[in-house]
């Protein structure tokens, strides 16, 4: 067992020297009061007293409004948690701010999710009411909670999320104004227990799905729709080409050379008809573009999971192919996100999360009950494809079977 | 001071209104009041991005701090003329400590450093679990390094091809169904592979997550190259008692999860009993006792998130370790697969560090430019990997079902009398 440091690091009290670094570092000799390989903070200094005294000595918990955890210990001991979303986005004053409660009601100790809520915690109720109600009324000039209380049991919780347009280099779609924008209509839903089960939505704003995406009850997927461009006279000055050729996923990238100004340049030629717009190139070779204001928007894919309560972890499966950017609010993949959550919270079983609600139903009666149209997209044609046929007769009688009287080819 | 410059955002003015914390109105009043021009110059740019609907970051750049081949994202504009004060606006990614908890101290100091030397905008946390500092130019790098290492007491995190940070869910900390120390955990391995996590010398990220349980907080099954879940070898702990004050309605079910809607009285028999996926519960309604047994319970954890007063993971804890998640990109999503399904973990866990000193030195030597080793074992065969790569013995818990095709690869001195034939002695037996 690691060496358990009991307080935070004294250094830590002492002020920011924003002379020292200066002082320090030496380019003409980078290894000169160098500090390399100290890894993270020991997490033990960070832990509440309360929270090291009963550490691995947890007997239960239970919700006791949403967004309040109250944990009991063999000890006896008591810690009520106060979770609050935050936009995961956010400067150093939200950070102070965030500090400051921490100090005033928690000695300083806070905690962050997975899924980028905050959590202070406190140990008796009469300071759990001053906090909630200083939380309450904390506001942004414009009038958006800071910290809103919630995400716990059967709620939508915070959205993980990508960068986006704020700092990413190869997004389909922003990520902070599409997550602001669903969640300010889902509002009700994460201070609430409401729901049959607890919903987590994410969302990634392009394949690369930073974060699991994959799994998750609702994500959102930024996706690219245009065969990425290609910069004849830059791209061999640029990009290693058989790394390039070797990225594509399907093989649609071959060698060519072309002639600019007289000069044979090297570059690559994409076979349109091949692409499936992953973007893999792009992130490969800078000369290869693949952004479009016109092209890009998001898919919707639901029904996946995590954990392994009751069914396997599965995979999220995409139900609408393409909506738009429409920024700043994206109404067309909010209204869908709310219908999906909506119809879902009105037939599903306490317990049964949306996917398992789903495969109870059968996706048939999935694109009947939420309305949404079925198209060619929807039907797998990459690797293991196979698995998703329906290779039985059990299939249910929804509006999308017309019978097929005559067949003329 | 240099004259403040604000941009027209009128679509980005949207997003300060309604409930929801607005990262706008934050970034826009951080830029009013410590007179910051990044602030207002990445909303602009970011306005730009919501009118024609595509980024304005170029294609990488590869910066970073001596000696460490991670943990800075290079990051420059392609609008540096409208926007000169983000024109470099790189990510420094900073190990977070296991399990995210801090002390305001230390973020305070961290604050006073940002404001200093970058943006004064942050992520907490990135997808990995870094805290990460959002904007800041190459010249700032070595001085952010120096910030951190020496008065913040912390260190960079992982980027490219190499070991990404380590996480991990809160464990033992506050959970009550933990049955791995899960900070102790993450902390050891962050700490004893710093080289892996530095310098870049895989083929690809490598990611390891640690859940304490199957709940799997962390989503170690879905995101991780080598996910780490909690679980137990003997039976759940019943406290009876309890139970039948679920029964009696005395206790919330699920810890109160459903508390705003009417879902009618607690039935234990619809809500835990019917719904165990192997059916190895009993309700004797008579004796008012339940029974489980335990030999077929494959541990979901439903009937312990149900009733978590009366229902407890057993007292041989370990772990299963599971292999090869990862998003999409290139081949496909893969979810891990079940390598070692219970290990035994007690610091400073060797048999989890050799085990993953085996996985990689393989992997570096076999898995190509840009294979994760989800990809690297479908490739190479599971079972191939599990019994030559691993030395480990093949056993049913490692596949859902057995193949369906006949197709085997058999190995020649599995069949007797080897591969070798004389085509002319078959020929005596069988002339053509």
């Amino acid at each position: 067992m690691s060496e358990r440091p009991e307080r935070p690091d004294p250094i830590y009290t002492q002020p920011y020297d924003p002379t020292l670094a200066e002082k320090l570092y030496n380019p003409q000799k980078p290894m000169e009061n160098r500090i390399t390989d100290i890894g993270p903070p020991h997490y033990w200094q960070f832990l509440p007293p309360v929270i090291q005294r009963n550490y691995g000595k947890w007997k239960s918990h239970e919700i006791i409004q949403p967004g309040v955890l109250k944990y009991k210990s063999e000890s006896g001991e008591v810690v009520y948690v106060v979770r609050c979303g935050t936009p995961r986005l956010e400067t150093t004053d939200y950070l102070r701010e965030i500090c400051e409660i921490a100090d005033k009601y928690c000695d300083g100790y806070v905690r962050w999710t997975t899924r980028n809520n905050i959590e202070f915690h406190v140990t008796d109720e009469e300071k759990l009411r001053a906090l909630l109600e200083d939380l309450k009324s904390r506001k942004f000039p414009n009038g958006s909670y800071k910290f809103p209380v919630g995400g716990t049991g059967a709620s939508v919780t915070n959205i993980v999320h990508t960068q986006g347009w704020i700092h990413c280099h190869t997004p389909a779609t922003d990520a902070s104004g599409v997550v602001k924008s669903i969640m300010d209509e889902l509002f009700d839903y994460f201070g609430s227990h409401k729901l049959p089960a607890q919903v987590r939505i994410a969302l990634a704003c392009c394949l690369n799905m930073c974060g699991a995406v994959h799994c998750s009850d609702i994500a959102v997927v930024g996706i690219h729709r245009k065969p990425p461009m290609i910069e004849d006279d830059r791209l061999e000055k640029v990009c290693e080409i058989p790394l390039v050729i070797a990225a594509c996923p399907v093989g649609a990238i071959k060698p060519a050379t072309v002639e600019i100004g007289g000069e044979k340049r090297k570059t690559v030629r994409v076979n349109a008809e091949r692409c499936m717009f992953c973007g893999n190139c792009y992130t490969m070779c800078p000369a290869m573009p693949i952004s479009d204001g016109q092209g890009d928007g998001l898919a919707l894919v639901v029904g996946g999971k995590v954990s392994n309560r009751i069914t396997p972890p599965k995979f999220s499966k995409v139900v609408i192919p393409y909506i738009p950017n429409e920024p700043p609010r994206w109404p067309t993949a909010v209204k869908w996100i709310k219908k999906i959550l909506e119809v879902y919270s009105q037939h599903a079983n306490k317990y049964e999360r949306v996917g398992d609600w789903i495969e109870r139903i059968g996706w048939e009666r999935f694109f009947e009950l939420c309305d949404i149209p079925f198209t060619w997209h929807l039907i797998d044609d990459y690797r293991l494809a196979y698995d998703t046929y329906r290779t039985s007769v059990h299939f249910k009688f929804t509006k999308h079977v017309k019978p097929l009287v005559e067949y003329n080819y | 001071m240099a004259e403040i410059k604000k941009h027209e955002t009128p679509l980005l003015d949207e997003l300060k209104k309604g409930p929801w914390p607005s990262f706008v109105d934050d970034i826009y009043n951080y830029g009013e009041k410590h007179k910051k021009q990044q602030g207002f110059d990445i909303l602009g740019q970011m306005e730009l991005s919501y009118k024609n609907k595509e980024t304005h970051w170029k294609h990488g750049g590869i910066v970073g701090v001596f000696g460490y081949g991670g943990g800075v994202i290079g990051r420059y504009s392609d609008q540096q003329e409208k926007f000169p004060s983000i024109w470099a606006f790189h990510t420094v990614r900073v190990n977070q400590p296991a399990a995210k908890w801090y002390h305001s101290s230390a973020l305070k100091k961290i604050c006073d450093m940002w404001d200093h030397r970058g943006s004064g905008i942050v992520n907490l946390h990135g997808s990995t679990g870094d805290l990460i500092l959002l904007g800041t130019v190459t010249e700032q790098l070595e001085y952010i390094f120096y910030d951190l290492t020496h008065q913040m007491k912390m260190d960079l995190g992982g980027s490219g091809s190499n070991l990404r940070t380590p996480e991990c869910c809160m464990g033992m900390s506050r959970c009550e169904w933990s049955c791995i120390d899960t900070q102790d955990i993450t902390y050891e391995l962050t700490m004893h592979f710093q080289d892996e996590l530095h310098r870049p010398a895989f083929p690809y990220k490598f990611k390891i997550k640690v859940s304490g349980c199957p709940n799997d907080c962390v989503a170690a099954i879905a995101r991780a190259d080598f996910s780490i879940i909690g679980t137990w070898g003997d039976d759940i702990k019943i406290d009876q008692e309890a139970v039948r004050a679920y029964v009696g309605g005395e206790l919330k079910p699920n810890a109160g999860a459903h508390s705003d809607r009417d879902w009618g009285p607690f039935d234990i028999k619809k809500e835990v009993i019917d719904l165990c996926p192997t059916k190895c519960m009993y309700w004797d309604e008579g004796q008012k006792k339940l029974y489980i047994n335990n030999k077929e319970c494959n541990r979901c954890m439903h009937c312990i998130n149900v009733m978590p007063e009366a229902l407890r993971p057993g007292d041989d804890r370990g772990a299963t370790i599971l292999m090869g998640a990862k998003a999409p990109i290139l081949e496909g999503a893969q979810l891990s697969t079940v390598i070692v399904p219970f290990m035994k973990l007690e610091p400073p866990y060797d048999n989890l560090k050799n085990l993953l000193y085996k996985v990689w030195d393989y992997w570096m030597e076999n898995g190509k430019n840009r294979e994760r080793l989800g990809e690297t074992i479908q490739r190479v065969g599971l079972n191939r990997f599990i019994v030559d790569v691993l030395g480990l013995e093949p056993i049913p818990q490692h596949v859902k079902e057995p193949r369906s095709n006949p197709y085997i690869f058999w190995k020649e001195e599995e069949v007797e009398g080897g591969w070798t034939r004389d085509i002319a002695e078959f020929r005596k037996r069988h002339p053509a």
